[in-house]
């Protein structure tokens, strides 16, 4: 993977703050939708978007893409931000989200909008179909350079379906295979910890034949290091275990499972009430308070 | 008399009338796409054998991915491999695909709109001995009612073995509902097969007063025509149509043939809510109402038996389509 320099790493973190006020805005907008996960993943997007995937927003359809594959499609703010960001269509039209006649449904539809690879919502079938389109790869050409990225919920990992998946990909050894879990312990019903305990996470992919990395999700330096590690490992499929901050971003919202699937505007008010939750959220952005920290550069 | 089209088995009502299950003519027809058309792939849920499709992949083992009991992810492992541009087939007993991956099949397969033929064998209670538990009655209904796809029950060998080329060609979801058990074969080489389209495998007597047209679909299209010989040769016009496909379904075909008769039946292994009896009854209502009397199982579970016990006590046999349609005309 190409290294990132010192300008490279900012360049990226600025864009990823300008994806997250987009997020905001578009949920503001939207008047529901999901606050943690887009926030909360939105370094990592911003990343595989500007610096990781060979793809081309003025051809959506070329055949030499990488494919990333949003698999737990609730989050999908944050592939819509930053798709529009990256030129899939106009910024503008975010606005649109989950609102009557737009191609921003409130979970992604493949037919209706540019740089979609598949739709997604129901939990767990983004990376079956990942693992379908890395073995048509293989079949056309067993030495092909494309890359195939999923990435899913860690809540997520409940679905059965997820480990259907994972025993394939470790017996096909799927070598050009990247899942990426985010990482931000919280789903709907709480922390999954205590709705259905994950750990050890790490254990159980290396169990299905693996390569396994855990890194800071909102460090590109060292999120792009793993990729660029995942792409080396030539005899399995990798996971890479991204540690997130649900909200990362708005100091308030953080760390807070009751952002899940709110909206600002109508999340908790015991440390922001509702009116001004959108304010407090886009001035902590617009102002980049601490958000642009260059990651481990200093 | 009554008249049947010279392209079906001039045997068909002989008692050495030949036979088989149909999901032989799929495994034929597969291993026959799989040599013409590099893009199809094979997917199968560790039941190579019994699904037929076990003579694709000995044939192109670089094409077939054994999935494992794996029905859900097998689904959406397809619609990935069609949006790369391959045409997979998957296969696995209908109770698991499309019973346990509906709606895999429904967000991966339908609603992308992708390219993926779901061979659905071990369908109706023709099962036979495996019980309910392996019998899916639902899943016409389960397929029927979902955008994008289509449905298909084909009835012998070779109508399926011709569904299988002809689904090949055709761009979109399908669903191909099969059988595990050896039915009598009524059509041959030469009768027309084409997806979308209703045909008649017998005219009822003209000479007759009263008339009935059974509708069928799959594996009952021999009973059907059965009992509609020994209709019409107890004095009650009777006439077959057959429903290869379910949805689309043939308007055009269903139309004529209902005004063509005073009552309709339709007769398949299928809860008789939601299946093909259920499209007949939606789309005559609305263009052309009369009397149906649906036949196929009424609410309830299957149980284990043989072919011709379990068709005999759900009302599916010859002999109970014939006193239906007399009863019907007493």
């Amino acid at each position: 993977m190409q290294y990132l320099s010192d300008t490279d790493v900012l360049a990226l973190e600025k864009k990823a703050n300008e994806i997250r006020i987009s997020i905001i805005e578009m949920l503001v907008s939207a008047g529901s939708g999901h606050t943690a996960g887009p926030l909360g993943m939105a370094d990592v997007f911003t990343l595989l978007y500007f610096h990781v995937l060979k793809h081309d927003a003025k051809s959506p359809e070329w055949a030499e893409r990488d494919r990333f594959i949003l698999s737990n499609g609730h989050i999908c703010p944050v592939l819509y931000a930053t798709l529009a960001h990256a030129g899939y269509f106009p910024i503008e039209e975010l606005q649109t989200l989950r609102k009557f006649g737009s191609r921003l449904q409130g979970h992604p539809h493949r037919e209706s909008l540019p740089g979609l690879e598949t739709s997604s919502g129901p939990l767990g079938s983004g990376l079956s179909q990942a693992i379908g389109m890395a073995l048509a790869e293989r079949i056309d050409d067993p030495y092909s350079a494309k890359q195939f990225y999923c990435a899913t919920g860690d809540g997520e990992l409940n679905e059965g379906q997820v480990w259907e998946a994972l025993m394939q990909a470790g017996k096909e050894k799927i070598h050009n295979l990247t899942v990426i879990v985010d990482r931000n312990g919280i789903q709907i019903d709480g922390f999954t910890k205590d709705v259905m305990p994950l750990e050890p996470l790490a254990e159980k992919f290396a169990s299905f034949n693996f390569d396994v990395q855990e890194v800071d999700g909102h460090n590109m330096r060292a999120l792009n290091d793993a990729i660029g590690k995942a792409q080396a490992v030539y005899s399995q499929p990798s996971v890479i275990i991204a540690h997130t901050i649900p909200s990362k971003g708005v100091g308030l919202f953080e760390r807070d499972f009751r952002w899940h699937g709110n909206p600002p505007g109508k999340g908790p008010e015991d440390r922001v009430p509702k009116d001004k939750q959108a304010e407090v959220a886009l001035r902590e952005l617009r102002t980049l308070q601490g958000h642009i920290t260059g990651s481990d550069i200093h | 008399m009554y008249t049947v089209p010279s392209h079906i088995n001039p045997k068909l009502f002989d008692a050495d009338v030949s036979g088989e299950a149909n999901r032989m003519g799929f495994g034929r027809g597969l291993k026959a796409v799989g040599a013409t058309n590099d893009s199809v792939v094979a997917l199968c849920a560790d039941l190579m054998e019994s699904t037929r499709m076990i003579e694709f992949a000995e044939a192109y083992p670089e094409r077939f991915i054994e999935m494992g009991i794996a029905e859900q992810s097998m689904a959406s492992v397809a619609s990935g491999m069609a949006a790369m541009g391959k045409i997979p087939f998957i296969a696995s007993y209908a109770m698991f695909s499309p019973g346990r991956n509906w709606e895999q099949i429904r967000t991966t397969i339908a609603y992308n709109n992708a390219n993926v033929k779901i061979i659905g064998a071990h369908s109706g209670v023709s099962v036979g001995p495996d019980g309910a538990t392996h019998q899916a009655i639902e899943d016409i209904a389960l397929m029927r009612v979902m955008p994008n796809m289509v449905v298909l029950a084909p009835s012998d060998g070779i109508e399926a073995e011709k569904a299988t080329l002809a689904v090949t060609e055709f761009k979109g979801p399908v669903y191909m509902r099969l059988a595990r058990e050896k039915t009598p074969t009524v059509t041959t080489r030469e009768t027309p097969f084409a997806i979308g389209k209703a045909e008649v495998y017998m005219e009822r007597d003209p000479a007759h007063i009263e008339s009935v047209g059974i509708i069928t679909t799959g594996t009952t299209l021999f009973n059907a025509m059965v009992a509609g010989k020994r209709l019409n040769e107890k004095g009650i016009g009777a006439s077959v149509l057959h429903l290869a496909t379910i949805k689309p379904f043939d308007e055009q075909g269903v139309l004529a043939f209902a005004r063509n008769h005073t009552h309709i039946i339709t007769v398949e292994e299928h809860q008789i809510a939601g299946g093909m009896g259920s499209a007949v009854a939606e789309f005559l209502s609305l263009v052309h109402p009369k009397h149906i009397l649906r036949m196929g199982v009424h609410d309830m579970f299957g149980q284990s038996g043989t072919l011709d016990e379990l068709f005999k006590h759900y009302m599916l046999d010859a002999d109970s389509i014939v006193q239906s349609a007399e009863r019907l005309h007493g």
